[in-house]
């Protein structure tokens, strides 16, 4: 299998092989990680990929030793990449806060699993709430890309690494079990918006680490640091972080559909996204009025394309957890004339179970009835 | 900050010989370790050693937490700040993105042989091409003077004030030792900080353990016993006095692994 692949070519594979397919192909030449199922695809399949592409592969020894070394590697201007799953993640965090703090552009992926603790290896939405609120201590954000399908594994890639550069700051992708587990066909050709490696290197040249000899003559030593000790300092720090998180806004991303008439909109995200999808096209064919709208950057959350949408619509938030993003969801709509709790409903599906369309069809049913 | 230029009037004159250089890998800054305290020797050490071998310029410096957090205040060199603990994995990091690159990090021992064992034994057994300077200064320094792995039997912390009971706390771990097990390492020594004899010995043991980096041999360790006069509630000549007589004694000074020994008395012995 060869880049450069015909753009009507497609290959069967899994969404955590094409989240490793993409990373390469988007330029990312080191991989860290620690095995925890249900993404252990990734670090298998770049563990033979990444050094035939001149790349480096390390299998760390935890969770916490994978995000430093991504840490290290990424402070050098080097696409570098991790993945894990859930409490994985939550063992990054150190790690993700720091990277946060000295603006050092790291990529990971999170295959959710359910939880929380150790609970299941099922899909799950659990981790919404840690990846899109920070997650690490300290006043940061991350920026948050949610996949739905195996073919979004791979473009979002692309679109991780370049926000990654483009802010300087942690990017995570967030799966599920679902998305990392499906085999589906996917186009390994790099999307329109791709960002070269060429060009991620050119965004990294004012900052990354190499060694002041690289830099010519009479170059400074350059500093990577989160640490601010004098007095205002560190209160500067984090205006700069709170204008970046803000100019962000500018990546929201979402996708629509048979919104324009619709009575009921269902917000999800993600492989429920899909899911739900699946509903509101039989739903549809049965006459109802209903669509759907997916974001598809969580953080910067795509508010202000939810209110454009919002008046003379209800809304039910669908997710897989116990209820996390219909907070965001309510936050953004009830600054909209007319909107009110009763216009927000949620449902939610819980942890480790493998639902299918049919199980959101009564939901969106009875919501549609709900008047 | 930028490199210094050696100012021609700080060259020799006529009739003058040069007995000490400037060594523009370390720069004026004030201090900020207290009156004593052996940070300052061992970046002396580490800045001549770097400054001798030319490699300043390719160098990646990854600092950790403690006292020696500011590290990269003094250096010259490009440089990274790590979580508490995790500066061998950062330099994993570093030294797989940047191979061309000369990495070390400067680590205290509850840095290194606390929060950040895991990191630092793993980093060595995969024989990262990295140098570590770990400073065992039997406290916690910055945090002012609480129990660290290596606090001796019957010394007292702020943590231990009875004194470290080994029923309880265990006994003082020995770094040099345990890395010189692991087949990652190339070079292990134990030196110290408290005589001009010592220093010296330190210096050409740090040169060593990058030596091993810049010949890609493997993992470089130097452990420098060190004075913290600040939590040892002791003067400077005494702190000096109780490295040489509680902490040697403890902490045996000698090199523990160098691979290449082996190789020099091989061609040595067919010359
Ligand atoms: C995760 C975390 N835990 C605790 C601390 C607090 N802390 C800062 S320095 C330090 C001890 C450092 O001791 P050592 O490594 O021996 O260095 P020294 O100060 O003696 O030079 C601790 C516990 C921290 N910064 N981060
Ligand atoms: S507290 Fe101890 S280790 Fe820290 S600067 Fe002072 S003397 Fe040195």
């Amino acid at each position: 299998m060869s880049q450069g692949q015909n753009s009507s070519e497609r290959i069967l594979i899994k969404g955590n092989e094409a989240v490793a397919f993409g990373a390469v192909d988007a330029g990312c030449r080191c991989y860290f990680g620690y095995p925890i199922t249900p993404q252990n695809e990734i670090p298998e399949v770049l563990s033979s990929l990444l050094p035939e592409n001149g790349g480096q592969f390390v299998q760390a020894e935890s969770e916490v030793a994978a995000v430093n070394m991504l840490l290290g590697a990424a402070a050098c201007g080097i696409p570098a990449l991790t993945s894990s799953s859930s409490c994985g993640i939550s063992l990054m965090q150190e790690g993700i806060s720091y990277m946060a703090g000295s603006h050092i552009p790291g990529v990971m992926v999170n295959m959710q699993r359910g939880g929380p603790g150790l609970g299941d290896i099922g899909p799950s939405q659990g981790d919404y709430f840690q990846a899109v609120k920070g997650g690490g201590h300290g006043d940061h954000r991350n920026l948050t890309l949610a996949p739905a399908t195996a073919q979004e594994c791979y473009d979002f890639m692309f679109r991780a690494f370049a926000l990654a550069f483009k802010y300087a700051n942690p990017v995570m992708v967030l799966g599920d079990a679902i998305v990392g587990q499906i085999k589906e066909p996917v186009r390994r050709v790099a999307p329109a918006d791709a960002v070269s490696p060429e060009a991620l290197a050119a965004m990294s040249k004012d900052w990354r680490l190499e060694g002041f000899g690289k830099r010519g003559a009479g170059a400074s030593p350059r500093l990577l640091k989160s640490v601010y000790l004098a007095e205002g300092a560190l209160a500067e720090r984090n205006r700069m972080l709170m204008a970046k998180h803000e100019a962000m806004k500018a990546e929201c991303a979402w996708e629509c559909v048979d919104v324009e008439d619709a009575e009921l909109v269902v917000v999800a995200f993600g492989s429920i996204g899909r899911i739900a999808r699946s509903a509101i096209r039989q739903l549809r064919a049965e006459g109802h009025k209903i669509g759907l709208f997916r974001p598809i950057t969580l953080f910067p959350f795509p508010e202000e394309a939810l209110r454009a949408i919002a008046p003379g619509r209800r809304f039910l938030v669908m997710e897989q957890n116990t209820g996390q993003m219909v907070e965001d969801v309510r936050l953004a709509l009830f600054a909209q004339p007319g909107i009110t709790g009763s216009s927000v409903l949620w449902h939610g599906i819980m942890p480790g179970l493998f639902i299918g369309a049919d199980a959101l069809r009564d939901p969106m049913l009875q919501a549609l009835k709900e008047k | 900050m930028s490199v210094q230029q050696i100012d021609a009037q700080w060259l020799p004159q006529e009739g003058e010989t040069l007995v000490f250089d400037v060594n523009p890998v370390l720069n004026e800054r004030h201090t900020h370790y207290c009156p004593g305290c052996h940070h300052g020797i061992a970046h002396r050490l580490v800045s001549e050693v770097l400054h001798e071998l030319g490699v300043a310029d390719r160098t990646i410096l990854v600092a950790a937490v403690g006292c020696a957090t500011f590290t990269y205040d003094y250096f010259n060199v490009d440089g990274l700040e790590a979580p508490h603990g995790r500066a061998c994995a950062v330099a994993t990091g570093v030294r797989r993105a940047r191979p061309e690159s000369v990495v070390f990090t400067y680590q205290g021992d509850g840095d290194m042989a606390a929060i950040g064992m895991a990191e630092s034994l793993h980093a060595a057994n995969r024989g990262e091409k990295i140098t570590t300077i770990f400073i065992n200064n039997t406290v916690y320094g910055m945090t002012g003077g609480q129990m660290a792995p290596t606090t001796l039997l019957g010394q007292k912390t702020t943590t231990t004030r009875q004194g470290r009971d080994i029923n309880n706390e265990g006994g003082p771990i020995r770094m040099a030792e345990i890395m010189a097990q692991l087949d990652g390492v190339a070079y292990s020594a134990r030196c110290s900080l408290d005589s001009v004899k010592n220093v010296r010995a330190a210096k050409s043991a740090v040169r060593k353990a990058f030596d091993v980096q810049l010949q890609g041999l493997g993992f470089g360790f130097i452990e420098l016993l060190s004075g913290c006069p600040t939590n040892w509630h002791l003067d400077p000549i005494a702190a000096n006095k109780r490295i040489a007589e509680a902490m040697i004694p403890v902490f045996p000074l000698g090199v523990y692994k160098d691979v290449t020994a082996g190789q020099e008395a091989g061609e040595a012995g067919r010359e």
